[in-house]
């Protein structure tokens, strides 16, 4: 799905010898990744692997490390305007008083300016946003009355109405319904297709190879990075995970195989 | 068909100075007190309250007399100490930051009540009526008090109308309004420093001790109905107004009546309605 870029383009999100310590434990070690335009990408890695911190490095959301961070060729903190981000789900209390709508109309207030008013446009694009994530019907529905999957939905819309070329998701699957898992990825394919990046921090390996092209093995350190079909190997995911996946043994590399 | 004697109490000047008083400092805090509540910020406020005590006399003695301005200056000064404090401990001592709120709520306050009494026995400072700052005395507002009241209120409800937008990403993801480069810490600090100038100037109506809950109260009930967060301001600003201006009425009728619990009570009241049978009604005030 992925279209090559040219050989000169920098890649849509880069670290170059990232480091992060929370207190005395080494949270990532050295990761240099590069991913490249137009992927539809996935982090993956065991649980305390480091996937989320890797994005909110790359977001300019974490307390210090060492190394440097890109985005779309740019110094991260430079860039990270231009991202569509979309945070897990659980960093914000649905309890606000707010409509999916509201939620979907706040990924604009950024380019709104501190002081202006969402006004009848803004309100458009984000009800677009929420027509493209299937949500059309919800946009008056209190953001706690939503599902775990819509509010996800909700979430996704948020950061498509900000229209970027690169998306970065954390866990965008977690706790969500098979239907609007089905409805999520959909949007992300529709995304890549239109030339847009994508890379999402995702741990459930059944569904990987389906639903990405290029993904990045991490715990800790970076083990593998490229596309899903050379990377994904069973000695690659055996040496990420460590021994600490006996599913992995039985039901991975078949599933390998069959992506393959 | 009001009685007579309600009637005379109308139209006293004293009275109405004391009702439009309280119902700026209702609605200032009410309003404010919505992002505290969405914020759980309930306890920071009861904190930064409590420890206005000792600024409260440490102004008055500054300014050698009863100063509103000066008073409720070191009424600022010491609550946003206590704030301060709280979270070092928490940062750089690895105190649970609810803990070391409640540890600076009751210093501030006790370090208030021992400065009290004694300046209380200072010539002239019984008739200041500096203790009417532990449970609020409406009758004490002056008629010059309402100039400083109202700019207060002006000022601070202004800002919130200005940056509305930002303060709404804010308080619900911020996260994500960083992510996007949006200066969060400076909205958060305003976001504080609102809180604190929301109690402060509460102090004289409702007192050091019950202040919080107009704070949080009004904004409780304002959830309970409200569908949208300029629906939750506007709400809650209604209901902190009303509740202050009840009190401040029924605290200047009856003599010897506290403003404050009176206050507090009919605020918490209004919250304990809407939580009964306000169940998430989603009231959004379009264009409000």
């Amino acid at each position: 799905m992925s279209r090559p870029a040219p050989a000169s383009a920098p890649p849509a999100a880069e670290t170059v010898g990232v480091s992060l310590r929370y207190g005395r434990a080494l949270a990532l070690d050295g990761v240099s990744l590069r991913v490249p335009r137009g992927a539809m990408g996935a982090v993956v890695g065991p649980n305390g692997a480091g996937k989320s911190t890797l994005l909110k490095v790359l977001l300019g959301l974490d307390d210090g490390h060492e190394g440097d961070a890109y985005l779309l060729g740019r110094p991260a903190l430079q860039a990270r305007h231009l991202v569509g981000y979309v945070p897990q789900r659980s960093t914000v209390d649905w309890d606000f008083p707010a409509t999916a709508l509201d939620v979907v109309t706040m990924g604009l207030y950024r380019q709104l300016g501190p002081f202006r008013r969402a006004g009848r446009a803004a309100r458009e694009r984000a009800r677009a946003a929420l027509a493209e994530v299937g949500m059309e019907a919800f946009e008056d529905r209190q953001i706690g009355q939503l599902s775990g999957g819509q509010q996800q939905r909700v979430f996704l819309a948020r950061a498509l109405v900000q229209e970027a070329e690169l998306y970065l998701l954390d866990e965008p699957f977690a706790g969500v319904d098979a239907a609007s898992e089905a409805a999520l990825v959909e949007v992300l394919r529709r995304l890549n297709a239109q030339g847009a990046t994508v890379v999402a921090v995702h741990h459930d390996l059944t569904t990987l190879a389906s639903y990405f092209d290029w993904i990045a093995l991490l715990n800790v350190r970076l083990f593998a990075q490229g596309p899903l079909a050379a990377t994904l190997t069973p000695e690659a995911l055996q040496a990420a995970y460590g021994g600490r996946l006996p599913l992995l043994a039985t039901l991975a590399p078949e599933e390998v195989r069959r992506a393959v | 068909m009001p009685s007579e004697p309600l009637r005379q109490l109308l139209l006293d000047p004293t009275v109405v100075t004391v009702a439009l008083g309280a119902l700026l400092l209702g609605a200032t805090a009410g309003a404010l007190g919505t992002f505290a509540v969405l914020r759980r910020q309930s306890l920071l406020g009861d904190t930064m309250s409590h420890a206005a005590l000792p600024g409260v006399v440490l102004g008055y003695l500054l300014a050698q007399g009863r100063s509103l301005p000066a008073m409720l200056a070191g009424a600022l000064v010491t609550g946003l100490a206590a704030a301060l404090l709280a979270q070092l401990l928490a940062r750089r001592r690895g105190v649970k930051h609810e803990a070391a709120l409640g540890t600076w709520l009751g210093t501030g306050f006790a370090l208030g009540v021992v400065l009290l009494s004694l300046v209380q026995h200072q010539p002239g400072a019984g008739s200041a009526g500096l203790e009417q700052f532990l449970f609020g005395q409406a009758a004490a507002t002056l008629r010059s008090d309402l100039l400083l009241i109202g700019a207060i209120a002006l000022l601070s409800l202004g800002l919130v109308a200005l940056l509305f937008h930002r303060f709404e990403l804010v308080t619900f993801d911020p996260r994500f309004a960083r992510a996007g480069g949006v200066a969060v810490r400076v909205y958060e600090t305003l976001l504080t420093l609102l809180l604190a100038v929301a109690i402060v100037v509460g102090l004289q109506l409702v007192g050091v001790v019950l202040m919080s809950a107009l704070v949080v109260a009004p904004a409780v009930a304002a959830r309970q109905l409200a569908g949208s967060l300029g629906a939750m301001l506007w709400l809650s600003a209604a209901v902190g107004a009303f509740s202050a201006l009840v009190g401040a009425l029924a605290s200047a009728a009856v003599p010897g009546l506290s403003t404050g619990p009176t206050v507090v009570l009919v605020a918490t009241a209004c919250a304990a309605l809407a939580l009964a049978f306000g169940r998430r009604r989603g009231v959004r005030l379009e264009g409000a």
